[in-house]
């Protein structure tokens, strides 16, 4: 037989399924949301005034920093809709981890810091369980979990009566004070983010799940773990959110968090990340984040009667249109198959 | 039978498996089969539908737990729980749809679950560049970092078939591998498969294309209706036989009449009822055209993946085509849709009866007027004592066995369920049938009645097309067969000509230069 | 024969499994009836009826949609935002010093359209059903409070706060009309193609397809009807209140829908619509609230009880798949 390097016919073959259509769907929904990110804001600038300052440094600064904790929750949720699920219970979780950092900063420093976490982690093993070990679909589980844990939140507070209060000079305020903290928090959580995904087994394993269950299943992929973990993974992630908002506000705010589960979905999928799972990127959902933060505070400034309602619905018409191009790109790649 | 080739050294098998037995409730799909696969040979297993090939498969690859037998990998006997473990023995299975992720690179999929790592972190370079010399060494000339799905199936297989072997496969498994292939993708996937017979890997390939069988494989195991039927060297086995092998019944022994309740001959209108043209679609249909006349019953022949079934469906409108028309009734339906055919008086039994036909959990007498409900409706509502009557009608006459209309269709008996969708199809007063394997899977007796049934449509005037993998029910039941392989129409049987030899022959028959796939 | 004999015991215990997933909700119905009729004092009073009535029946309006939108397999998460938006078109519309038939057919119209868009691309662009009502419910709440503007609208009218708060024969209006919507939806499931159609459509897509039915135009009322009847209850809300307020009204209204109808023992799989199940759930919750609330037992578990039933319901509901 002959060197088979010098057979080639695969690579003719290979350009066959793909195509140009194919390449640039996946560039959209790959680059959209950086390149709406940048029009967006190269547009707002240009035409801002002066005097409105949305071109300024400060501007840019309170627009990353304001959107810094609440970015954990996309990014958390960046995960879990790539390995095919989803996590409606992160903005509860969220308001969760907030209140119990308020409540363990009373102790000490390190109370405040373990107690939301550890609690939000706990929570989320026990949906990740339930998910993956009995087979329930993940929306109605975190449904109930949106539920359970703002449920949880009411007893912590008495029914919302109690708002427990940082003291003053307490080392916990340091954390998510200030700006340029913040916005270290929010680039060095992503790029951990980013690595996580990218260059480990348990990124590589979300992709997997996501893409082809069954698959994965017969490449040895640990499904059950992997899906435990991603909830967990989220719902840690939701409580620092929460603890880091908390640390800002100097209390733990009762009643946040209503809806961040919907801001987060928006972000990571107008960042690319496809809803079905198995495609999406980390940096994406940051560019998500980001456009999301940017059309808020446009809104605030030119349009501030309406404020966070107008916000709501640009996102939703906006997650609209992602996701019906998502399904037809996704459906012309199936057919061409 | 002659000396059985495989009997030789069983020492140097390996992998055995040694009168394994499988049943499912009302079904045996494999009594008391044997079949051995040496180091370095290519082992074809063949079979029509239901002959056992993918439950044997999955015997041997811990889907399934045997209810007889065993099996044997390196002389040892085995019992995998899962294909994951009977992977990490080293058998390994390429299925048909490609068990790889679509979305992610073709390196990762290489590599899942099995990184080159430092500190717990995936060294991507590293990967990639061993990626591409590993598919290179394959003859598959890629860039490992785009999307697995934007590859070509013949490079998704090799990718498949390339990961298989980087898990030390000694046993791979091929699960009619060229189905969507083209030409030029098979012969790379032989140039492959040749390269691992030659490095002592075993090499199980189930297809039903009989060229690439006597290219390719060494030896043969033919299956039918769950029973080991053969094992012979395919170089001296002619193709003849083995086709008959296949289809079961010695050539000399025909019998035209007697085995089924068809009778064949029926009175022929001239008239044509419907008329296919030039039906073409990429990789399945290749330019099929024939008429059906009224009263008139065609079969389509051909073995499994001739491209019976999307036939059938491309002229109910629920296969897209690229090209080609139907006539119905000498109109052109034009867009042809599910809904417009059956406007048009064309209605198909699905050949998935579960998957495609019944509800199951609603009952029998709204499985049986579904179809008719658009038609029998008055804004929006049914006459309650029509449909009893549509319903009691069909139950009567079909002699449909439920303990009353109200029953959940998925409660009844296979051969029940398929007699309430033949109900949903006549309740329409339909002018053509088209019937995908009616009789598949159900008992004697239903069958007896179905086949009854067809018979006594057509005598009404019905036009009816037949598909059928059971060669009895296609030879007695047809007026004519119109004969398919790869796709295409290689010929057509008509009067006498409708018996077992010549059906046979066809089948078996070398294609001619013109219609190599 | 010793086939047959063997399958009997097991068949009988799948019917009475069956029999107790599809009517546990009744059961619990009687216990929890009989324990409240001990620790709430006048738990069998017509004030009492009156107060639960007041609190059940709009969720239960929306659960009937609900429970149709599962019926297809599908899940409409957009309820909530469809009460917010006729909660924002009442006053607009009163201050027009609109009809009140034309009110009544702007807000229907109002759900009818958000219904279309959620349909249409569950039908046609064949987005996952989660998915394309949470972009809507996302955007609509929104869309309903730039409507109304940031300040809550009092209601004044006489015919709509008579609609949400007025009585018949001692009994919430809105009780009688979600009879009547009950007993219309009923006769849409079980008497009309259209309701055959849609169980046919969620228990078996595909094969519903290649009997020619128009699945897609089917997919698309469904979700219209839904956003009908979430409408109805929005104008049920605003009237009962005296007020509208579209940032708050409807929110979580979904997962109550959602809770009544699975409580009632309709799988989420589809392919089946139980509009006295839903009816069953939708009171069952509402009477565990009533016990959880009155009984001074801190409304804080309230939440967390209400997750877990939602989780053993659609546990318990769940098509296992056989091995």
């Amino acid at each position: 037989m002959s060197v088979p390097t010098t057979v080639r016919p695969a690579t003719e073959l290979a350009e066959e399924g793909s195509g140009r259509r194919e390449r640039l769907t996946a560039t959209i929904q790959q680059l959209g949301g950086v390149g709406m990110l940048v029009i967006v804001v190269v547009v707002a600038s240009a035409v801002s005034h002066d005097k409105f300052g949305f071109a300024t440094k400060g501007n840019f600064e309170t627009i990353v920093s304001g959107s810094a904790f609440t970015g954990l929750l996309a990014l958390g949720m960046t995960f879990v809709i790539i390995s095919g699920g989803i996590d409606l219970s992160v903005g509860s979780v969220f308001a969760l981890g907030g209140v119990l950092a308020a409540r363990g900063a009373q102790h000490g420093t390190w109370t405040a810091i373990l107690y939301p976490l550890v609690f939000c982690a706990f929570f989320g093993l026990v949906q990740g369980v339930v998910i993956a070990r009995f087979r329930m679909p993940p929306f109605i589980v975190t449904l109930a979990g949106l539920s359970i844990a703002r449920g949880l939140e009411q007893v912590v507070t008495k029914d919302g009566n109690t708002t427990y209060q940082i003291k003053p000079g307490s080392v916990f305020l340091t954390f998510g004070g200030g700006t340029w903290r913040a916005i270290a928090i929010f680039v060095v959580a992503f790029a951990l983010g980013a690595l996580l995904l990218q260059a480990t087994r348990f990124g590589q394993a979300l992709f997997a799940i996501g893409g082809n269950e069954n698959a994965a299943l017969l490449m040895g992929v640990p499904i059950a773990r992997t899906k435990v973990l991603v909830y967990v993974l989220s719902a840690t992630l939701a409580g620092a959110g929460g603890a880091l908002n908390a640390s800002r506000s100097l209390a733990g705010p009762v009643t946040v968090g209503t809806g961040f589960e919907l801001t987060a979905i928006a972000a990571t999928v107008i960042g690319g990340t496809l809803l079905a799972g198995g495609a999406g990127s980390v940096s994406g959902t940051a560019a998500g984040v980001l456009l999301l933060a940017v059309i808020s505070n446009l809104i605030g400034r030119y349009l501030s009667d309406y404020g966070s309602a107008a916000s709501d619905a640009v996102n939703g018409g906006f997650l609209a249109l992602v996701i019906v191009l998502q399904a037809y790109l996704t459906r012309v790649q199936r057919i061409q198959q | 039978m002659q000396e059985d080739p495989g009997s030789e050294t069983p020492a140097g098998n390996v992998l055995e498996v040694v009168d394994v037995s499988k049943r499912f409730p009302g079904v045996t799909a494999l009594d008391q089969v044997s079949f051995s696969l040496r180091p370095g040979e290519v082992h074809a297993l063949v079979g029509e539908n239901g002959a056992g090939k993918s439950t044997l498969i999955k015997v041997m690859t811990g889907v399934y737990d045997l209810d007889g037998g065993e099996v044997r990998y390196h002389g040892e006997p085995v019992t995998f729980r899962n294909p994951l473990e009977a992977q990490a023995a080293g058998i390994s299975t390429i299925y048909q749809e490609v068990n790889l992720v679509p979305l992610i690179s073709v390196a990762r999929n290489l590599f899942l679950g099995r990184e080159p790592r430092t500190l717990g972190l995936v060294r991507s370079g590293a990967m990639k560049a061993q990626a591409r010399a590993i598919l290179s060494d394959f003859g598959v000339d890629v860039n490992v970092s785009r999307p697995l799905r934007s590859l070509g199936l013949g490079a998704q297989q090799m990718v498949a078939i390339a990961r298989a072997v980087q898990l030390d496969a000694r046993v791979v498994i091929m699960d009619e591998p060229t189905s969507s292939l083209e030409r030029r993708e098979v012969e790379t996937l032989f140039r492959v498969v040749r390269r691992l017979r030659d490095s002592g890997i075993a090499i199980v390939y189930v297809s039903h294309r009989l060229d690439e069988l006597y290219e390719i494989c060494d030896r043969v195991t033919v299956l039918r209706d769950g029973k080991l039927v053969a094992v012979e060297q395919m170089q001296t086995l002619e193709r003849l036989r083995l086709v008959s092998l296949m289809l079961g019944r010695d050539m000399t022994s025909v019998a035209r009449e007697g085995a089924t309740a068809l009778s064949g001959d029926h009175d022929v209108d001239a008239e044509k009822v419907l008329s296919a043209h030039h039906l073409t679609r990429r990789h399945q249909l290749h330019d099929i055209s024939f008429d059906i006349h009224r009263g008139e019953v065609v079969g389509l022949g051909g073995l499994l993946g001739a491209g019976r079934s999307e036939t059938a469906r491309a002229i109910f409108g629920a296969l897209a085509l690229d090209a080609g028309t139907v006539d119905i009734d000498g109109v052109e339906a034009k867009h042809l849709s599910t809904s417009k055919a059956i406007k048009a008086g064309v209605v198909m039994l699905p050949e998935d009866r579960k998957a495609q036909g019944i509800i199951p959990n609603l009952s029998v007498r709204e499985n049986i007027i579904l179809a008719a409900l658009p038609r029998l409706s008055r804004f929006g509502l049914v006459s309650d004592s029509k449909e009893k009557e549509i319903v009691e009608y069909f139950i009567t006459r079909l002699r449909i066995k439920a303990s009353s209309p109200e029953q959940k269709v998925g409660e009844l008996s296979g051969g029940n369920q398929q007699k309430v969708l033949l109900a949903r199809l006549l309740c329409l007063n339909p002018k053509v049938l088209l019937l995908d394997e009616p009789t598949r899977g159900i008992d004697i007796g239903a069958k007896a009645e179905v086949q009854a049934v067809i018979d006594e449509l057509a005598r009404e005037g019905l036009g009816v097309l037949l598909i059928s993998s059971e060669i009895d029910e296609l030879i007695e039941g047809s007026d004519r067969i119109v004969v398919l392989r790869d796709g295409r129409v290689i010929g057509e049987l008509t009067g006498d000509d409708v018996d077992q030899d010549t059906l046979t022959a066809a089948l078996a028959a070398t294609p001619t230069d013109g219609e190599a796939p | 024969m010793a086939a047959l004999t063997m399958t009997r015991p097991t068949v009988d215990r799948e019917h009475a499994v069956r029999w107790l997933r599809s009517n546990a909700v009744w059961v619990a119905i009687v216990l929890v009836v009989v324990v409240d009729a001990f620790v709430i004092n006048n738990f069998f009073s017509v004030s009492n009826l009156r107060v639960q009535l007041y609190a059940v029946t709009p969720t239960f309006v929306v659960a009937l949609g609900m429970a149709v939108v599962i019926g297809t397999k599908g899940i409409d998460l957009s309820v909530g935002a469809v009460i917010a938006l006729a909660a924002a078109i009442v006053p607009i519309a009163l201050s027009h010093h609109l009809a009140i038939i034309l009110l009544l057919l702007l807000v229907l119209v109002g759900g009818a359209v958000s219904g279309t868009v959620v349909g249409s691309m569950v039908a046609i662009a064949r987005v996952q059903p989660i998915i394309a009502s949470l972009s809507i419910m996302i955007g609509l709440r929104g869309l309903a409070v730039i409507m109304n503007g940031s300040a809550d609208k009092s209601v004044t009218d006489p015919f709509i706060t008579g609609f949400g708060g007025g009585l018949w024969l001692g009994q919430p209006r809105m009780a009688y009309v979600a009879v009547v919507l009950a007993l219309i939806v009923a006769f849409l499931v079980r008497r009309t193609t259209f309701g055959r159609s849609l169980t046919a459509i969620g228990d078996n897509r595909e094969a519903a397809q290649l009997a020619g039915l128009p699945v897609r135009r089917v997919l698309i009322l469904v979700y219209v009807l839904c956003g009908v009847l979430a409408a109805i209850a929005g104008v049920m809300i605003t009237g009962n209140q005296g007020q509208a307020t579209p940032s708050a009204a409807g929110m979580s209204f979904e997962l109550f829908a959602i809770t009544a109808v699975v409580v009632g023992g309709t799988p989420l799989e589809g392919g089946e619509v139980r509009i006295f199940g839903t009816a069953a759930g939708a009171v069952l919750m509402q009477l565990i609230t009533a016990s959880l609330t009155q009984e001074q037992v801190q409304s804080d578990y309230l939440l967390i009880v209400q997750g877990a039933i939602v989780l053993l319901a659609v546990y318990a509901t769940m098509k296992r798949k056989l091995r």
